[in-house]
């Protein structure tokens, strides 16, 4: 039953594929509204499938002795390298992936209802939607995979797509940059996945997650007592493959890609950068958590580079102006809560309450983010900018986008009863029991985060009336439609009880409320919101009093540390300057110039040696009398001997 | 045999001859001349031949048959050296040996 | 007629059929018809391969047929087929098919172009079907000594220099080589009995190490020039560059896997024992080919020589590969030779068109030709993509199996050439996106650009079958890959005594 039942997931690959395919062949043949028209049914109807496979999932048939089991309901043999060595094309029925079916569906077919309205009129409207079916398509592979390098391959597709709907904008060649910045920068990472995939498979003969997870998984076992300059080799693979994680998730020094992601449609930011392929490094660790566990090195370099990097996130975004940066760094941000929780979790019961909070949050992020960035959107279309600076008292004009965004905001700032709230509480609850400097380190980003938060929300909505040369309107309904789901989502889903469905070994726990950690949240958060609302809800320059006061803080932060300067002198001074050039040259003037240096030697001798044949007959003579005398007397000398 | 004349003094005369022929052909410039210089060559080797056939093997006669094909084609050889040279002073006026040159690199 | 000295027949006819005509427009189609029907031939053949050995037949080499030929050295004309030669064929049979497209608006000296390259697709037939030393050794001629008239007269740029540079460096590997033939030759037994140039024989026996240790060295290298091992890989940057656009397809894409295909199943199979003992030399030099050849290519401007220093990359792949000793690496070998051969002649196809539009192969004098071109330009990109690695397409499979492959291998040193190694994929996902990117998007360059003609008829079918058959693999990869394994296991078996 519960077989048969799942393996209609495999549809919604098969009709994404299709619909990409369609769409990405014959679109330009098509009317624009049919093409979009496809790929949004598509969706749907993936949402739809996804929809019913969790209820029946997490209702009905998912629990077998007390425990969420892991499912197969379709496994294909692929490419076989050796006898265990397989790849094997497959679904993947589990809490975290029926969970990630349900988030991703969802954000999904709203950006395709949004775009509707959002790319109405663009060229390549088609194209647009061919490749959001494609990213879709990758997305629910990657986090329906069976195989470990099955993920891989869908990470790879994911990458591309997101390269593809980057560039969207291909004739702007900031936009074309990005998308090349924001697929090597992942590629760079995913070598270090691809070599732990290679390394881990080489140590536990198998590829299969059902051989390698699970407490009593080989995977540990295999490995156990081996180390490599002192660190454990388990630690070592799970902290490679916790690179192409990294890339994928934008963690620092990883992290420089997405910023530049923005010049992606709206919609697309939305989708893919704020709440599904960034939460991809995220899902990669807490599919292989039960194999994290036995690499506590590892979980402590995740632990450790979430909670820096949801810091340093958080302060460049204070000064961005431009709304979507505010919202790219943002989301790094909150991945890197993410990421802390995973990596102060344990296994099992309440022990693994971090990995539950990790997936809450992921749950509830890919909410209120998405709905952040399309109210962005709406806000954008309306004012035809993107900076913060040139706009203001928007209320008026934008009535559902205002409040749609507000929840949003309130959620992401962590104030009950928002879904961030809820979510954000569980992983400092977490980080309190792993190690208190993660709390506070966390507790103050919280209240970063509500600053930030409201500052954009303060200086879009509110503030003084801008004279706009276009009445700016509210978005049309296809976009309010996204809006509105997802406000309302925003607004519900903190209640779920998350932790009877999602946890690190698949057995429900219950969760206990800690009014000591719920408070000091809510109130960071609030004090946050009150300085944002005392420095730009009132007219006069507070902020920039404030950033002329602290010029060193100020610029550091507004150029993102200087990070993305680094990157490119690296890889231009360095790397193309430093290393590409000189060997092209080398190989053009050493190498090839050795080839062509064995030409001239022999050009050489030739033109030397030619002049034996001199056309002299007697010097000819001569060296026939010359030889034979030679010979004779080489004849005596040998007939003496 | 003859009387008083022994093979080491023929053999001298035949050397002598070979290599002033050979020396003839290695720096005269004329073309005549050169060809002179090979006669004198092929000429001692004659000598040579008969001079071992009549001393060292009286009975037999290989020596002198073989004296005479050589002769023969010395003969033959002259004249078709004779015609190359007729032909290279027909082309260039002359014939010094240092300009036939044409077959060289 | 046995069937496979039909696949040597067929293109010699071809050859003769244009020898009567002058007109371009004929000679052309005679081509297309003679390698169409050649590359029929060829799926008849695979079709009945996978029916023998589904129907059990485990020899090693199927189809044989074996004349003699000069009794005296027992040189034989020995021809047979395996799993590997097989797909070999389908990759040879292809690409010359595609590359007669690829030609079509060659005007000058129509038939004696056409007759020089089918020319040299018989001789890359023969040698994939030969069995006996000595006859491989004539065909592998009869393959390389056409380049030198096909660059030379109807190349552009210094072709002159190009065609005598590779022609002279190929001839000097193919003087390596045969004094390597000939030394197998000499020791082709040791135990007595008569010495023999069939290699299957030859592999049976085990050469005495001294004869081994002089002898591989000379007949890896013989082949690995070929294979644009470093650093004798300088002929190839500017060969391709002055070739036209079919010879350089057939180059990249089928003549350097002569190199691949013989240093595997010549100079290893043969010799295992001193491949063992001086692998390491040629490790490090195929990982600097792959290292350096895919940094050469990020600093390049000429479309054509980003392609070749990309396949000089992508065929240290494979060498490296060869020397890993181990099964799947070398499926994965023979997978490369297959997938970057389709994906190479993909980009010279693609690069011939966009050169004969525009006149210009320095990507910074293009811009924006996504919107001017953009069936070539999607095709360009499919081409980058499948370069790269990305999953769907061939290159995926070959590269993942050759590195599982190579990981097999413990030791330090194999590891960490095997990371450097797997990292060229992050250098090559640089240079391609790099080139597309200043060349297909961004906005128009050249104004005069805007109004050039996209792909025509005959240029679809060249790329869209590449493309099928890249995207096809890549997908569906599982009967080729068995069937690369499981012929290769006769080879392990016996390197494992």
């Amino acid at each position: 039953m519960q077989t048969e039942l799942f393996s209609n997931t495999v549809w919604i690959l098969v009709v994404l594929f299709f619909a990409f395919a369609i769409v990405g062949l014959f679109g330009n043949r098509l009317k624009p509204m049919l093409s979009g028209a496809i790929s949004t049914v598509a969706i749907l109807f993936s949402a739809v499938i996804s929809y019913t496979t969790a209820y029946f999932y997490f209702f009905q048939d998912g629990m077998i002795n007390g425990k969420y089991a892991m499912l197969i309901p379709f496994q294909h043999e692929w490419l076989k390298f050796s006898d265990t060595l397989v790849i094997n094309m497959g679904i993947m029925i589990d809490p975290i992936s029926v969970m990630m079916l349900v988030v991703v569906t969802t954000v999904s077919a709203m950006v395709h209802i949004y775009s509707f309205g959002y790319m109405k009129g663009e060229i390549g409207f088609e194209r647009y939607y061919a490749f959001l079916s494609l990213f879709s398509f990758s997305m629910l592979g990657l986090v329906m995979s069976t195989n470990l390098f099955q993920m891989y391959i869908f990470w790879e597709l994911v990458g591309v797509s997101s390269y593809l709907l980057i560039g969207f904008y291909y004739k702007k060649p900031s936009a074309v940059n990005a998308s090349k910045k924001a697929f090597i920068v992942t590629r760079f990472a995913d070598l270090g996945f691809l070599v732990g995939i290679l390394l881990l498979s080489f140590y536990t003969r198998t590829f299969d997650f059902t051989t390698l997870l699970g407490p009593d998984s080989t995977a540990i076992s295999s490995m156990a007592g081996l180390s490599f300059m002192g660190v454990s080799t388990i630690s070592w693979v799970m902290i490679l493959i916790f690179m192409g994680g990294a890339g994928k998730s934008a963690m620092f020094p990883l992290h420089i890609w997405l910023p530049d992601a923005m010049e992606g449609p709206t919609p697309v930011s939305a989708l893919i950068h704020a709440a599904t392929m960034v939460v991809a490094g995220v899902y990669l660790v807490a599919r292989l958590f039960s194999i994290y566990i036995g690499a506590p090195e590892a979980l402590a370099v995740i632990a450790f580079i979430g909670a820096f990097t949801s810091l340093f996130a958080a302060i460049i975004a204070v000064t961005q102006t431009d709304i979507k940066r505010v919202l790219a760094f943002s989301t790094i941000s909150q991945i890197g809560y993410m990421m802390l929780a995973l990596g102060v979790s344990g296994y099992g019961g309440e022990e693994g309450l971090g990995f539950m909070a990790s997936m809450f949050h992921l749950f509830t992020h890919a909410m209120f983010k998405a709905l952040l960035f399309l109210g962005a959107g709406a806000v954008i279309h309306a004012v035809h900018s993107n900076y913060m600076t040139e706009m203001g008292g928007l209320r008026k004009y934008l009535p559902i986008t205002h409040i749609t965004f507000l929840i949003a905001a309130l959620a992401i700032s962590g104030i009950p009863p928002f879904a961030g709230f809820f979510s954000k509480d569980e992983i400092l609850v977490a980080a309190w029991a792993n190690n208190p400097l993660y709390f506070w380190t966390e507790w103050f980003v919280a209240g970063l985060t509500a600053f930030y938060m409201f500052r954009l929300y303060f200086s879009v909505f509110w503030g003084e009336n801008r004279n706009y040369e276009k009445k700016p309107h509210e978005a049309p309904v296809s976009m309010l439609i996204a809006l509105v789901y997802l406000g309302i989502a925003s607004a519900v889903v903190g209640f779920i009880p998350f932790s009877q469905f999602v946890t690190s070994d698949g057995i429900p726990f219950d969760i206990h409320f800690h009014w000591n950690i719920a408070l000091p949240s809510i109130g960071i958060a609030l004090v946050g919101i009150g300085i944002a609302a005392w420095m730009y809800l009132k007219p006069g320059n507070v902020a920039d009093k404030m950033a002329t006061s602290m010029p060193g803080v100020y610029k550091l932060s507004l150029n993102k540390f200087y990070i993305d300067e680094i990157y490119l002198w690296i890889t231009h001074k360095i790397i193309f300057k430093g290393i590409a050039a000189p060997i092209a040259w080398f190989d053009r003037h050493v190498v090839d110039g050795s080839m062509n240096g064995i030409a001239w030697v022999t050009q050489q001798v030739s033109g030397r040696t030619k002049k034996l044949q001199s056309g002299q007959l007697q010097q000819y003579g001569y060296a026939m009398v010359l030889g034979a005398v030679a010979f004779v007397l080489l004849l005596l000398y040998w007939g003496a001997r | 045999m003859i009387e008083g004349i022994g093979v080491f003094d023929v053999l001298v005369v035949s050397t002598a001859m070979f290599f002033i022929g050979i020396y003839g052909f290695l720096v005269r410039k004329n073309l005549i001349t050169i060809l002179m210089s090979i006669e004198l060559v092929l000429n001692s080797v004659n000598i040579n031949f008969v001079v071992f056939n009549k001393y060292l093997y009286p009975d037999l006669l290989q020596g002198y048959m073989f004296a005479l094909f050589a002769i023969g084609i010395a003969a033959a050889e002259a004249a078709v050296a004779i015609a190359i040279i007729l032909n290279v002073f027909r082309k260039m006026k002359g014939i010094d040996v240092e300009h036939v040159d044409t077959m060289k690199y | 007629m046995d069937r496979l000295s039909l696949l040597v027949l067929v293109p010699a006819l071809t050859m003769v059929i244009i020898a009567m005509f002058k007109d371009p427009k004929k000679v052309r189609l005679i081509a297309a018809v003679g390698m169409g029907v050649q590359l029929i031939q060829i799926l008849f053949l695979l079709f009945a391969f996978f029916a023998e050995r589904n129907a059990g037949n485990t020899s090693e080499m199927l189809f044989v047929t074996d004349v003699v030929w000069y009794q005296s050295l027992n040189i034989h004309y020995a021809v047979g087929i395996d799993g590997i030669s097989v797909a070999m064929l389908l990759l040879t049979g292809i690409i010359v098919f595609v590359g007669v497209f690829a030609s079509w608006e060659i005007e000058d000296r129509t038939q004696e172009f056409f007759i020089t390259l089918i020319l040299l697709a018989t001789g890359v037939f023969g040698f994939f079907i030969s069995l006996d030393l000595f006859t491989l050794f004539m065909f592998y001629e009869l393959a390389v000594i056409p380049m030198y008239l096909l660059i030379g007269i109807w190349g552009s740029g210094p072709k002159e220099y190009s065609a005598m540079k590779l022609t002279l460096m190929l001839m000097g590997a193919s003087a390596l080589l045969l004094v390597g033939i000939l030394g197998i030759y000499f020791n082709s037994a040791p135990d007595g009995g008569q010495l023999t140039f069939n290699f299957i024989e030859i592999s049976k026996v085990n050469m005495p190490m001294e004869a081994q240790m002089f002898f591989f060295p000379l007949t890896f290298i013989g082949f690995g020039v070929l294979a644009a091992m470093y650093p004798f890989h300088t002929w190839s940057p500017d060969g391709h560059a002055s070739a036209p656009t079919a010879v350089s397809m057939l180059h990249a894409g089928v003549l350097m896997k002569l190199g691949g295909y013989g240093a595997l199943r010549i100079a290893i199979m043969l010799m295992p024992d001193a491949a063992h003992e001086m692998a390491w030399f040629f490790i490090i030099l195929a990982v600097i080919g792959s290292v350096y050849g895919a940094l050469g290519a990020v600093a390049q401007k000429d479309l054509k020589y980003i392609n070749a220093y990309s396949s000089v990359s992508h065929l240290g792949l494979i060498l490296f590969a060869a020397l890993m000793f181990n099964q799947v690496a070398y499926e994965g070998a023979v997978l490369q030779m297959i997938s970057h051969g389709l994906i190479t002649a993909l980009f010279f196809a693609l690069i011939g068109m966009i050169y004969s539009r525009t006149h210009t192969r320095n990507i910074d004098e293009m811009g924006g030709l996504m919107k001017v071109m953009p069936v070539l330009g999607v095709a360009y990109m499919v081409a980058g993509f499948a370069s790269l690695g990305l999953p769907g397409f061939s290159a995926f499979v070959a590269e993942m199996t050759i590195f599982v492959g190579s990981f097999q291998n413990t030791d330090l040193f194999t590891r960490v050439a095997t990371v450097l190694v797997v990292s060229s994929i992050v250098i090559t996902a640089v240079y391609i996106l790099r080139a597309a990117g200043i060349m297909l998007y961004g906005p128009i360059k050249n104004k005069k650009f805007e109004m050039l003609p996209d792909a025509r008829w005959y240029d679809k079918v060249a790329v869209f079958i590449l493309i099928g058959v890249i995207t096809g693999i890549g997908m569906f990869p599982g009967w080729l890959s068995n069937m690369i394994f499981t012929d290769l296991t006769p080879m392990f078996e016996r390197m494992g005594n």
